[in-house]
């Protein structure tokens, strides 16, 4: 059975219309693996977020196809969760009824729910603070619990659109662990969306990097880092090569006029030399 | 002391701060901070009764200088000729309470105000979600809307009369109608403003229409809706005291304007502050119901 997986296939997408039209992705086509992690990188204002939308099913593809396990996305749902760059925890329910809302969607019975409500909450670390309202936690606090809110769910991919942007370095550095810990056990397919070369390479099993807008893809990336993957991982001359190499390929895109890029080139001598490998 | 004496000196210092123990120094930590919080409670202490011997220090003095102004029968620009003494209102205050007329009165306006005031919610609060929601219920409903708005309560009150086979009816319609546009405008504002992240952020989790609505508009928009309950309960009471010197003939309204046709001025005042007494109770109440309806916002307000 496949559980996950996901298929686009000259993907266009379209902000506006007339002259005001913007063109977010265009022609992009991208598989994904049930159970894969694949990370999205690429230059702010690409498309990257977009692509979260149209998959949760927020905003439809202009043109293409986009398929989940086979079937066409027409509308958001529970099986695609979505992990926002902004926690948008519902204020007025506590930390437990706001993890609890998708399971009293589906009707989970109440004990049933209860015992789930623990594991998943001891699992993300928020066992203690359960009646506390989202306004009483700190940001990382509150991603916690956006991404709990999605685990009951059970999804069978799980959308995230930065979610630890706004988060101080080492917050940051814990919820990527979380976040592999929850991924080794549930194995759902992850596309996670970010502008941070070394989170990209940390998480993700390929880093799929977007041109400019309109987005199309650069390039994917396969990450063999060895998992369980530690924080000392950061420091290997693996990822050093891995991220040397994700980094001319970003500056490809961030520098636009062709000068820029010869200088660019010349910063980073082997940038050429990386964009080759990656074919 | 030679410079080596000192670095000695030094030597033997340190290691004695080092060595406290772990406990030691968590114990000393804890003490030093209650005393700061203690001091720091016991100065709040002290300026909040400051501040509370001020506040009754001028309360008297305007009493005061009212039973001054009224006894010397003061006349410049505003004229206190009439104008009965503290003293007087306090003996007429006491005369009211004990007359069995009393509760008669405060009981018909209070009972005005709520019925007009809760038909008024009725109404709005339904009305403003199905406006916030729906674009064609918008444009059919806001036209008019917008027509009758901007006619201040009091203006209605001709009509009103007219319009209704009795005179407590008319004044209940008159209270419905100050309440109504405030709670309406809250509704739709509160709907409106409500971010559209978090409705995309149930949508993900499985919510469709109706659980939308009960799940996140309905609570989204409920600080709205209280404030605009609380300020349709003031109006209401502003309206029921208009409309009872008209057409009334009881409530606390009458009563005062009863009192200025009898000539009884101290009433006048009880009036007024039986008035004034009754509109902030009523105040407080919705204010009181709103925290017990929204417990997050509590938590919101204590944290700023």
């Amino acid at each position: 059975m496949r559980q996950g997986s996901i298929d686009l296939k000259d993907v266009t997408l379209v902000f506006g219309s007339g002259s005001h039209a913007v063109v977010a992705l265009e022609k992009l086509s991208l598989h994904v693996e049930p159970g894969e992690f694949l990370a999205i990188l690429g230059p702010s204002g690409c498309g990257k977020s977009s692509l979260i939308s149209t998959i949760a099913g927020f905003q439809p593809p202009h043109a293409g196809t986009l398929l989940v396990d086979d079937s066409a996305v027409s509308r958001p749902g529970s099986d695609r969760g979505v992990v926002f760059q902004q926690p948008t925890l519902f204020p007025w329910k506590s930390v437990r009824q706001n993890v609890d809302f998708g399971l009293r969607l589906r009707k989970v019975p109440r004990q049933e729910r209860s015992a789930i409500l623990d594991e998943i909450l001891h699992k993300v670390g928020l066992s203690e603070f359960v009646s506390h309202y989202p306004t009483q936690l700190s940001g990382g606090m509150q991603q916690r619990v956006g991404l709990a809110r999605v685990l009951v769910n059970r999804p069978r991919v799980m959308l995230m659109d930065e979610p630890f942007g706004s988060l101080d370095a080492q917050i940051r550095l814990q919820m990527q662990e979380l976040l592999l810990q929850v991924w080794n056990e549930f194995r759902m397919t992850i596309l996670f969306v970010t502008h941070d070369i070394d989170e990209a390479i940390f998480l993700g099993s390929r880093v799929a990097m977007l041109t400019r807008r309109p987005g199309r893809l650069k390039a994917i990336i396969d990450v063999d880092l060895p998992r369980p993957r530690k924080l000392d991982v950061l420091v290997s001359p693996e990822f050093m090569r891995l991220k040397r190499n994700c980094m001319a390929l970003l500056r490809e895109e961030t520098v636009g006029s062709p000068q820029a890029q010869v200088f660019n080139n010349d910063l980073y001598n082997d940038s050429s030399q990386a964009a080759n490998n990656t074919g | 002391m030679t410079p080596r004496g000192d670095l000695q000196a030094r030597a033997t210092t340190i290691p004695s701060v080092v060595l406290a123990s772990q406990s030691d120094a968590d114990m000393e930590a804890a003490n030093s901070l209650s005393r700061v919080f203690s001091a720091s409670t016991s100065r709040r202490g002290l300026t909040f009764l400051r501040r509370l011997i001020v506040r009754v220090l001028a309360l008297v003095a305007f009493v005061a200088l009212w039973q001054i102004a009224s006894t010397h029968k003061a006349h410049f620009v505003v004229n206190f000729t009439f104008v009965p003494a503290p003293t007087a209102v306090a003996g007429a205050a006491l005369e009211f309470v004990e007359s069995p007329k009393a509760p008669q009165h405060v009981v018909s306006s209070v009972r005005r105000v709520l019925i007009g005031f809760v038909l008024a919610a009725a109404v709005a609060i339904p009305l403003g979600l199905a406006i916030g929601r729906s674009r064609l219920v918008a444009d059919i409903v806001m036209t008019p809307l917008e027509v009758l708005r901007p006619i201040p309560g009091v203006a209605w009150i001709p009509l009103a009369i007219l319009m209704f086979p009795t005179s407590e009816q008319s004044m209940i319609f008159i209270c419905l109608i100050g309440a109504l546009f405030p709670i309406l405008l809250s509704t739709i504002h509160g709907v409106e403003n409500l971010d559209r992240r978090l409705v995309y952020a149930a949508q993900t989790l499985g919510a469709r229409h109706w659980h939308i609505f009960t799940e996140v508009i309905l609570p989204g928009a409920l600080p709205s809706i209280v404030t605009g309950l609380t300020i349709g309960m003031g109006i209401s009471w502003f309206l029921v005291v208009t409309a009872e010197m008209i057409s009334g003939r009881f409530g606390v309204g009458y009563f005062t304007w009863e009192a200025y046709t009898l000539q009884n001025y101290a009433d006048i005042v009880v009036g007024m502050l039986v008035i004034g007494t009754l509109g902030m109770g009523s105040s407080l109440l919705v204010k009181f119901l709103g925290n017990r309806l929204m417990p997050w916002h509590r938590h919101l307000v204590h944290a700023r």
